[in-house]
């Protein structure tokens, strides 16, 4: 059974790779993703001129809880995964802290990292999460979707 | 000849992220119209209803749809009591 949960508290990393593998001699790889709020600063630019200052997620719980049940189910079936985990934050966030974390279980390499990309490029354009940018001078858009991400989700 | 719904109970409707902002309320409860049974025909009878409706489902063919927490197409049919949510495209991850 995967392991899924929307929070709005940090996750660790960590900690959650090291529920996946206690006790258990069976994994032979495991494929770990954390995405991370990004600045999107041009380069060069003193670290005080923040692109973004924040992000802030909104979702769909009810369909939220059902899509991310699909998606991990989905993967396990697939790539036969001993075991997977699926944390996505909820709420505001400045850059540098985590927002969603994969991890996948295998019995072999090819598996646990084909999979983890499977999870992330699924839950990207699969399940009804929301990020809001706010911005150094106050205001604030939604972040469009992006063609990359649907093209990404098709080739699995 | 096209049967109309008869709605025994209403539909909930929800509204996610800038479809949320631009209706000003994030869910209501309404029986539609005879005439309404697809999702594509809820949008026009929801657009029509006032500014605010107007201005959220303008821009249509960015709009996506769920029906009871499922992707729902336009031709989608409409059960009485179903949870409809209209949202933008979702950028989580």
């Amino acid at each position: 059974m995967a392991r899924i949960s929307v929070q709005t508290g940090d996750f660790n990393a960590g900690a959650e790779i090291a529920r996946m593998t206690q006790g258990r001699v069976d994994i032979g790889g495991l494929g770990c993703f954390i995405g991370i709020v990004r600045d999107d600063k041009p380069h060069g630019a003193p670290a005080a001129d923040r692109a973004i200052r924040s992000l802030t997620l909104e979702h769909y719980p009810a369909m939220t809880a059902r899509s991310l049940e699909r998606i991990t189910r989905e993967a396990e079936q697939r790539w036969s995964l001993l075991d997977c985990t699926v944390i996505h934050r909820v709420g505001r966030m400045v850059p540098g802290e985590n927002i969603v974390l994969v991890l996948a279980a295998a019995s072999h390499r090819q598996a646990a990292l084909e999979a983890t990309a499977f999870l992330i490029d699924w839950l990207k354009t699969k399940a009804p999460f929301w990020k809001r940018e706010e911005f150094p001078d106050g205001e604030s858009s939604w972040v469009e979707a992006r063609a990359s991400d649907d093209a990404a989700a098709a080739r699995w | 000849m096209k049967e109309s719904l008869v709605m025994t109970k209403p539909l909930t409707i929800l509204y996610f992220a800038w479809l949320r902002e631009r209706v000003g309320t994030a869910g209501e409860t309404l029986f539609p119209p005879a005439g309404v049974t697809t999702v594509a025909e809820l949008v026009e009878h929801l657009a029509g209803l006032d500014e605010r409706h107007a201005i959220a489902f303008k821009e249509r063919k960015t709009v996506r749809c769920a029906v009871n927490q499922e992707f729902a197409d336009p031709a989608t049919v409409l059960q009485p009591g179903d949870e409809v949510a209209f949202f933008p495209p979702v950028t989580g991850g």
